[in-house]
């Protein structure tokens, strides 16, 4: 059989069940193969978007993504999903087209280095050079995109190898010397962490996405509960300990609570499970966590000691470790009742600082209210996928999420343009849940066009635009910290109070009902009339124009000078 | 129930990784003979800012693999930083930090140093002395091959530099563990 069709069955034999792409001249011959491959293939409206719904599907599923574009503009349209997937650890495979082989190195039409373009952002990149091999490259990529800390693999394929003819044979092994990730983590060393733990005064333990990649939130919960320690989250760990709830402190880091920040400030023990002290997180470096010890819990042995040295490292699967290590701190015994004077600090800082913000003045629709509001609509029980901007730390600060796998966002790149197209994927991967877009109208125009494939795949995902009229996020740094100079943060191009465009005529025009949300009073009846109205809907809610996101680290301050 | 201070004190902990050990490594890395191998190896050295002494790959006696040994500073970068990037490349199967007490190292470098009638039995006897060869003879130019441990190819660069060095070029240094064991 041909490559292509080759390729079709191995995506079958890795239970694939839907892949989003995009055709063009290099990949002809594989989307000839769709025609009879009995997979379901997305049509996106751009390879981003099919990029970033990829990763949308995989965010929620915990399977691997799959995503086709063609060669030279096709590939560089990827490279955006595939730096974004690298930077939050998603296991997405993506399939590029590339020149014949007797064109490459020549700048035949429509070539671009692909492999050398995206080297630095892949966790690992093949490119053909005989047809006998993809099979067995294919089944490579998936098994590295999956296994380890997951990441993107993307597989580059010239036209006429695809074309080739070759014996198909069923690849039941993958066979990779150099790639054999840790999974157990050293018993001695866990048994020290359980100690540590037993020792500590003031303990507090720090998950991140990587608790949610290992699927270890049971385990997770049962340390927290074992311990009555206090538990915070990172942006991408949302939902790895369900909240709210009494042992919750919230989110840590730039935009977290203040009970999270000031307990890892003050903490004597810091557990960091699958989360990596990244900058947003520790504020100023050399002042983060002054009194603290660390227990390092990751895949990636390079995670550990990189920006924080590790006390007690422990490399392998999460799942795994914090299955022996809440076993370990059951044997020894120990009195919760030590934690109390701890508890009780954090308590004050609960009553004293809790998240909050000036209500409006009866008609204005504050942001974060709009969130509030979702969360009741919905039982708290959607899968919500956020852009990138202020109304995605409203998200994260005011939705609380019950399970894992259901806050899906770009954390480490921070894309805009990422929420629409990840919630094709991620409905996809949940039919039955209810999937929120949470956006500004900044970042939805940045992938608007995916409306489209929304309509055409019948998908009753419903798009929340927090329309400020602003760039947000970067208004509010212009007026924070450059003196209120503001520079290209204004979206009313028709003037004045008017924002633009007309959401409402622009769903109209891609066939999605569109209504527009002005009067606080009647917001959440509103909504609840928008998510309940059958197929998808584009609600334009018109917010405060210049609220802002608090409390907040100031960029290059140690936490415990939070403001607001 | 225990008294958790007889078990452990939280002051013992001591920090481990991330340790500038303030000397030169040298590591030997053994490759998949893969197409782009050495791109996504100093591609990666580039992303993390690690500065590369010296780089050498050859063959080994596996046609399907390559070893690269590369030396780096250890006052600058925290090798252990090094060593588990360069492990999570799918490509690389082994790396090793040579002990320098336990490894014999060696390079090789070409001198071409300007000489007139009378300099040239000068250059002659030094190399001589440095144990090098003499590999090619011009009017007004002679070639010298050197090899050995850094130290003394830059000794011998020291003393010919006064003659003028009119070109020089070395290989970078390969290594391999002393002893019975495998590099
Ligand atoms: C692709 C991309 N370009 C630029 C930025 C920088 N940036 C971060 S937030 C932001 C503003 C987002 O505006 P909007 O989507 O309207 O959300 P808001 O902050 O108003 O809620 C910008 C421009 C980015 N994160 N991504």
């Amino acid at each position: 059989m041909r490559a292509v069709d080759a390729l079709m069955e191995c995506l079958k034999a890795e239970g694939v069940d839907v892949v989003f792409g995009y055709p063009g001249g290099a990949n002809l011959p594989t989307y000839d193969a769709f025609v009879d491959a009995g997979i379901h293939h997305v049509l996106v409206r751009h390879e981003a978007g099919g990029g970033h719904a990829a990763e949308g599907y995989a965010k929620v599923t915990g399977k691997v993504g799959v995503s086709f574009g063609t060669s030279g503009p096709g590939a560089t349209n990827l490279v955006t999903p595939i730096v974004d997937a690298m930077m939050d650890s998603v296991p997405v495979v993506f399939f590029t087209g590339q020149v014949r082989t007797d064109l490459l190195g020549t700048d035949g039409f429509q070539e671009a280095d692909t492999i050398g373009i995206t080297m630095p952002a892949v966790k690992h990149s093949f490119m053909i050079t005989d047809p006998r091999e993809l099979p067995r490259i294919i089944h490579e990529a998936f098994h590295i995109a999956r296994t380890g800390r997951p990441g993107p693999v993307l597989i580059d394929l010239p036209m006429d190898l695809s074309k080739a003819d070759i014996a198909y044979e069923r690849v039941t092994d993958v066979h990779l010397p150099g790639y054999q990730p840790r999974t157990t983590g050293n018993a001695k060393q866990i048994k020290q962490a359980a100690r540590a733990l037993a020792a500590a005064r003031r303990p507090i333990i720090y998950a991140g996405g990587g608790v949610v990649a290992a699927g270890a939130a049971d385990e997770l919960r049962d340390l927290v509960r074992t311990g009555k320690f206090p538990i915070t989250c990172t942006l991408m760990g949302l939902g790895a300990y369900p909240a709210p709830d009494e042992q919750w402190v919230g989110m840590l880091g730039m935009h977290g609570t203040r009970a999270a920040n000031y307990a890892m400030d003050e903490a004597d023990l810091i557990c960091a499970v699958g989360a990596r002290f990244d900058d947003r997180i520790t504020g100023k470096l050399s002042e983060f966590a002054p009194r603290a010890k660390f227990i390092h819990i990751d895949v990636d042995p390079a995670e550990i000691s990189k920006n924080i040295p590790a006390h007690i490292p422990i490399v392998g699967d999460a799942k795994q470790i914090l299955g022996k290590l809440v076993d370990e701190y059951r044997a020894l015994e120990t009195d919760a009742g030590r934690l109390d004077p701890w508890w009780q600090r954090i308590h004050t800082w609960q009553e004293r600082h809790p998240l909050t913000y000036e209500p409006g003045d009866g008609h204005e629709i504050k942001p974060q209210s709009v969130i509030e509001a979702i969360y009741r609509v919905t039982g708290g029980d959607a899968i919500v996928c956020s852009d990138v901007g202020q109304h995605q730390m409203w998200a994260a600060q005011y939705y609380h999420f019950p399970e894992p796998r259901r806050w899906v966002n770009s954390g480490g790149l921070g894309t805009m343009g990422f929420g629409l197209p990840a919630a094709i994927g991620a409905q996809m991967g949940d039919p039955e849940r209810t999937t929120v877009v949470v956006t500004g109208d900044g970042s939805i125009q940045m992938n608007i066009q995916e409306l489209a494939t929304i309509k055409q795949e019948n998908l009753p995902i419903k798009v929340v635009v927090l329309n400020n009229g602003y760039l947000g996020m970067v208004r509010q740094w212009q007026e924070l910290f450059w003196q209120e100079r503001y520079s290209h943060v204004d979206m009313n191009t028709f003037g004045g109070e008017e924002a633009s465009p007309d959401f409402v005529k622009l769903a109209d025009a891609y066939g999605i009902r569109g209504v527009r949300l002005t009067e606080a009073a009647s917001l959440e009846d509103d909504l609840r009339a928008a998510f309940e109205a059958e197929g998808p809907a584009f609600i334009d809610v018109r917010v405060t124009r210049d609220e802002k996101v608090y409390p907040m680290i100031a960029p290059g301050e140690p936490a415990r000078n939070m403001v607001g | 129930m225990v008294d958790t201070n007889e078990i452990l004190s939280l002051d013992e902990l001591e920090a481990a990784g991330n340790i500038h050990t303030g000397r030169k490594h040298v590591l030997s890395i053994l490759v998949e003979n893969k197409p782009g191998v050495l791109t996504r190896i100093s591609g990666l050295f580039t992303r993390r800012g690690f500065n590369i002494d010296t780089l050498s790959v050859g063959p080994t006696d596996d046609e399907r693999i390559s070893r690269i040994t590369l030396t780096l500073d250890g006052a600058v970068h925290p090798i252990d930083q090094v060593t588990k990037q360069l492990h999570k490349l799918v490509n690389v199967l082994k790396i090793k930090d040579l002990e320098p007490s336990e490894t014999v190292a060696r390079e090789l470098a070409l001198f071409k140093v300007s000489c007139d009638g009378q300099t040239r039995s000068e250059i002659r006897e030094l190399a001589e002395v440095f144990r090098g060869k003499v590999v090619d003879v011009g009017r007004r130019s002679i070639i010298v091959e050197i090899t050995g441990e850094r130290s003394k190819i830059e000794a011998f660069e020291r003393l010919v530099r006064p003659y003028g060095l009119v070109e020089m070029i070395r290989t970078g240094e390969v290594a391999i563990a002393r002893g019975r064991e495998e590099t």
